[in-house]
């Protein structure tokens, strides 16, 4: 009998504000409609840390903890597919040339782990400038049949 | 919840009991508190017991890191005990499992001190 949890949509957007309570609302918020499409208890943990560390990179990084400015978070799930877009007001950065956390040179740094996990624990992972200013991240999971 | 720590002595070895979460915020800045002040009162031998850690991020992967650097450059150990399946699989993900010396039995970690 199929399962008509995988036919459903959901959509949610969010303006939220540039503090660690963000990050907090913004992963439980997209377990919640993670755990609703269907997903399993391995696949909602690494959603969950994807979008947590997405959305301390926005928090912490983009916008700097700045109370002026917002990070836009929205999660759409269509059928077996999964999207999350995280949007900043900041400046801004090269993530083209981002160090590679398992080199052995950088292995024992206590930072820059973040983007790494976030391509592998999510099955797609694009990061693109905005025109009016800052960074969009978007992660996609698919489900899996079982 | 974020972070508790249970500081106890097993002979000359400090065990802290860390339960809750590890992450940005409270939580790392708590462990990394507590592992200051252990170093700061000369304490050499440390066994994190992470077995009630639920949660954990790269920033409290960090604050391991961190810590275990510390500690070694102090002339001190730093050893991890109990870890669960999601802290195993985040420290082999990102090639820090064999960086640290990892038990699943506290007396047997305990002896491995030197």
């Amino acid at each position: 009998m199929r399962d008509n949890r995988q036919q459903a949509t959901e959509t949610l957007e969010r303006s939220l504000d540039s503090t660690l309570d963000s990050v907090d609302s913004a992963e439980e918020l997209v377990v919640a409609v993670a755990q609703r499409a269907g997903f399993d208890e391995d696949d909602l943990m690494k959603i969950g840390m994807a979008v947590r560390e997405s959305m301390v990179n926005a928090v912490v990084h983009g916008n700097r903890y700045n109370a002026n400015k917002k990070v836009r978070f929205s999660v759409a799930h269509h059928g077996h597919r999964l999207t999350i877009r995280i949007a900043d007001e900041g400046e801004g950065f090269d993530f083209e040339n981002l160090p590679d956390p398992l080199a052995p040179e950088n292995l024992m740094r206590t930072s820059g782990r973040g983007i790494f996990l976030i391509r592998s624990f999510m099955d797609e992972f694009e990061m693109r400038r905005l025109e009016r200013g800052g960074t969009e991240v978007t992660l996609v999971k698919y489900m899996v049949s079982k | 919840m974020s972070v508790k720590l249970n500081t106890r002595q097993v002979g000359d070895v400090t065990v802290v009991d860390v339960a809750g979460r590890i992450t940005l915020g409270e939580g790392s800045s708590a462990l990394r508190d507590a592992l200051r002040d252990m170093i700061n009162k000369n304490q050499k031998k440390i066994l994190l017991n992470l077995g009630e850690v639920n949660y954990i991020d790269s920033s409290g992967i960090g604050e391991l890191v961190s810590g275990f650097t510390t500690v070694t450059n102090s002339g001190g150990q730093l050893k991890l005990l109990n870890l669960n399946k999601r802290v195993k699989d985040l420290l082999q993900i990102t090639k820090l499992y064999t960086v640290f010396d990892v038990h699943d039995d506290e007396a047997h970690a305990v002896r491995a001190f030197q």
